[in-house]
C-alpha cells in the first residue's frame, strides 16, 4: 500500500492560488521530480510573470523571477555559464507564447540543455481573464466579449506543433492534469524533460493543459470538463518530438 | 610597461573586458558597434568564455541577467536603437541588485536614425531610461585608452555597488584605432564575495532572486529607500573628472566623451589666441562631478557646454553650476560633430561679447 507523503522540495505554506487551479497540481509533479532525482541541491528555476510570479515562495529549492517573456533566454544565461546545474523555467500562455515567443522558438533551436514547464490554461489569470495566444476560437474572455475569432483575433497558437518543426529540439510532450491519468501521464513527461536535460540532450518543453475557473467563470468540476472535452480537442495531447 | 597595440575602440574595449575576467557576452548586431559581438565571438572560446548572438536586445540583455546572478562578470552592447530595447532588462537588473556592463555605442536618432555618432542618448543612460526609480553608472571614456582602463574598472565597481555599469560611448570613439597599452587587470577595489548567487542550494538555504516586492509600506518603499542609500553612497564615492587649465580660464567648455577630446584642441587654439580657457570634462556622467562644476563655476567667467545632441548633458551643468556664471550651448543632433574651429568661433564669439559687456558698449 503506497503511502502519500509531502515532497520536501515544496516548502510547508499556503499558495495563493485559486480552488481548482491546476498550477497546485503542477508545482507538485515539479518538485516530486525534481526530488526523485535527486537534484534540489543543484537546480535552478525561472519564474515567470503571471499567475506563477510567486513560486519562489513555493519552491525549496534556488530561485529567480524573471522580465515577462524572457525566462528562455535568461535559463540560457544561467545554464551556459553553469552547465553542470538543472535550469528549468516555469511559464504561462501569455508569457511563453505571446510576449515571449521569440525567446521560446530560439532557445528551443539552439537546442539550449534546459527542461521548460509549460502551463497553458488559455487564458490570463493574474490579471483577470484577459485573451490569451492559446484562447481557444470563439472561447469568451474579458478581451474577446464576442468569443475569440469575431474580431480578427486569429486561432489559438499552438506549441508544440510550431515547435516540432525546430530541428534543434530534443523533447516536446503535450499533456493535461485534468484526470489522474493525466496527472500520471504529466509526471512521466516532466521526468522525461529533466532526465534529458540530466543527460546533456537538450530542449525539452512539456505543455500542461490546466485549469482556471476563476477565470474561466466555470465551477471547478466544470473547469475539469473543459479541459477534457474543449482544450484536449483543441490541443491534442501526445508527444509531439522525441529525439530520444 | 604593458605591450602597445593598435586596436579599435570598440575592440579595445572587448579586450579589457577579457582582462577583467568578463567571461560571458550576449549580444545582436548593429552598427557601429559590430566589432564588439565579432570580437567576442573569436575570444571567448578562446578564455573558456561564452558567447551567444542572441534573437534580440531583449533576449541578450536577460541572457547577461542570468549570466550575473550565476556569478560571471558578463556584458553586452550595443548602439541606441538596441539600448532602447534593452531598457526593461536594465530596469530588473538595477532593481534585483545585479552587476554587469552595457556598452552603448551611440548613433544617431531618434528612431532608426542614422549610423553616425552621436551622444543624443544621455538623458537615456543618466535619467533612467527604464521605468522606476534606479540608477546605472555611467562612464564617458575620451580616448581609446581611456575606454580601456574604464572598462575594466567598469567591472569592478558593478561588483563592489552590484550595479549595472554602462559605457557611454559612440560611433567616432568606438571605430576609432589608436595605440593602446595593453596593461594587466588588478582589481582596484576590495572586491566583496557573492553571497547572493544562485548556484544551487546545496549545504545551505535557497536564494532567491527577485524584483517584484508585493507589499507597499515596509516591501517596495523599504527596497526603494534602500537603492536610493546605495545610490547616494555613489554619488559620494564615485564622481570623476578631469579638468584642464581650468584655474585661469575666463571661459570654461564642459564637455564628455569624444567631444571633450575636439574641445581640448579648441581650448589650446584659444589659448595661442589669447582667450584662457579650459576644460571640464566628466568621466562620471552619473553620478555628475556636480561638486568640481559648482568649483569652476566659482572662478570662471563663462561655461559653453559642448555635445553632440540639442541640449541634454547642458541641463545637468546648468543644475550643478545652478546660477554661478552663465552656461552657454553649442551642440546638435542626428549626426553632427564639432570640429576645434565650430568651437574656437564660437568661443570667440563669446569672448568677444564679454569684452563688449565690460567695456558697457551695450
Amino acid at each position: 500500500m503506497p503511502t502519500l507523503k509531502r515532497t520536501n522540495v515544496l516548502t510547508e505554506v499556503r499558495t495563493h492560488y485559486c480552488p481548482g487551479c491546476g498550477h497546485g497540481i503542477a508545482h507538485r509533479l515539479v518538485a516530486e521530480v525534481i526530488e526523485e532525482l535527486g537534484i534540489r541541491e543543484k537546480t535552478i528555476a525561472v519564474a515567470p510573470v503571471g499567475c506563477a510570479v510567486l513560486m519562489y515562495d513555493y519552491f525549496n529549492c534556488d530561485m529567480t523571477e524573471c522580465p515577462h517573456g524572457r525566462p528562455p533566454a535568461m535559463a540560457t544565461g544561467i545554464k551556459r555559464t553553469q552547465p553542470d546545474k538543472i535550469v528549468f523555467t516555469y511559464q504561462g500562455d501569455g508569457d511563453l507564447a505571446a510576449i515571449g515567443t521569440a525567446e521560446t522558438i530560439h532557445a528551443a533551436n539552439r537546442g539550449e540543455n534546459i527542461t521548460v514547464i509549460f502551463i497553458n490554461n488559455a487564458i490570463y489569470g493574474m490579471t483577470g481573464g484577459q485573451m490569451a495566444p492559446t484562447t481557444l476560437t470563439g472561447m469568451r474572455s474579458t478581451t474577446s466579449q464576442d468569443g475569440r475569432g469575431e474580431h480578427g483575433e486569429g486561432p489559438p497558437l499552438k506549441v508544440c506543433e510550431l515547435l516540432s518543426t525546430l530541428d534543434g529540439v530534443c523533447y516536446l510532450e503535450r499533456t493535461a492534469v485534468s484526470t489522474p491519468k493525466d496527472v500520471n501521464a504529466t509526471k512521466r513527461a516532466i521526468k522525461k524533460a529533466f532526465q534529458n536535460q540530466i543527460d546533456g540532450r537538450g530542449f525539452s518543453l512539456v505543455e500542461v493543459l490546466s485549469m482556471c475557473p476563476t477565470d474561466w467563470k466555470l465551477s471547478t468540476a466544470q473547469s475539469v470538463d473543459f479541459v477534457n472535452n474543449e482544450m484536449k480537442e483543441a490541443f491534442p495531447l501526445g508527444v509531439y518530438k522525441d529525439k530520444g | 610597461m604593458g605591450e602597445k597595440i593598435l586596436l579599435k575602440g570598440n575592440e579595445v574595449m572587448c579586450e579589457a573586458a577579457v582582462q577583467a575576467g568578463c567571461r560571458f557576452f550576449a549580444g545582436y548586431p548593429i552598427t557601429p558597434q559590430n566589432e564588439v559581438p565579432e570580437y567576442m565571438s573569436k575570444r571567448m572560446p578562446q578564455v573558456g568564455g561564452i558567447f551567444v548572438q542572441a534573437e534580440s536586445e531583449l533576449a541578450a540583455i536577460n541572457m547577461v541577467f542570468g549570466a550575473s546572478l550565476s556569478g560571471a562578470r558578463c556584458m553586452t552592447s550595443s548602439s541606441s536603437p538596441g539600448i532602447s530595447l534593452k531598457q526593461e532588462g536594465i530596469s530588473y537588473i538595477a532593481a534585483a541588485e545585479l552587476p554587469c556592463l552595457i556598452a552603448n555605442i551611440q548613433r544617431g536618432g531618434p528612431g532608426l536614425g542614422n549610423i553616425r555618432a552621436s551622444q543624443a542618448d544621455y538623458f537615456q543612460a543618466v535619467k533612467g531610461g527604464g521605468h522606476g526609480d534606479y540608477r546605472v553608472i555611467v562612464l564617458a571614456p575620451a580616448s581609446v585608452q581611456e575606454i580601456y582602463t574604464l572598462t575594466m574598472n567598469a567591472f569592478d565597481w558593478a561588483d563592489y555597488y552590484r550595479n549595472p555599469v554602462m559605457i557611454l560611448g559612440d560611433g567616432i570613439s568606438g571605430q576609432m584605432a589608436e595605440p593602446v597599452e595593453i596593461l594587466p587587470y588588478e582589481p582596484i577595489v576590495d572586491l566583496p564575495a557573492k553571497d547572493y548567487i544562485l548556484d544551487g542550494c546545496a549545504g545551505r538555504k535557497p536564494r532567491v532572486v527577485k524584483t517584484l516586492v508585493l507589499r507597499p509600506t515596509d516591501g517596495l518603499v523599504t527596497h526603494n529607500e534602500h537603492l536610493q542609500g546605495k545610490y547616494k553612497r555613489i554619488e559620494a564615492e564615485l564622481s570623476l573628472c578631469e579638468e584642464y587649465e581650468t584655474a585661469d580660464a575666463e571661459i570654461v567648455i564642459a564637455a564628455y566623451g569624444i567631444t571633450a577630446r575636439i574641445a581640448k584642441g579648441a581650448a589650446r587654439l584659444a589659448r595661442k589666441k589669447g582667450i584662457a580657457v579650459g576644460l571640464i570634462r566628466p568621466i562620471t556622467l552619473w553620478p555628475f562631478p556636480s561638486d568640481a562644476f559648482a568649483a569652476v563655476a566659482k572662478t570662471a567667467g563663462q561655461i559653453l557646454t559642448v555635445e553632440m545632441s540639442h541640449g541634454q548633458f547642458v541641463e545637468d551643468v546648468k543644475l550643478a553650476v545652478n546660477g554661478g556664471c552663465p552656461v552657454r550651448f553649442l551642440g546638435k543632433g542626428g549626426g553632427w560633430y564639432p570640429t576645434e574651429d565650430t568651437i574656437l568661433e564660437k568661443i570667440e564669439s563669446m569672448a568677444a561679447a564679454s569684452a563688449t559687456i565690460a567695456k558697457g558698449e551695450l
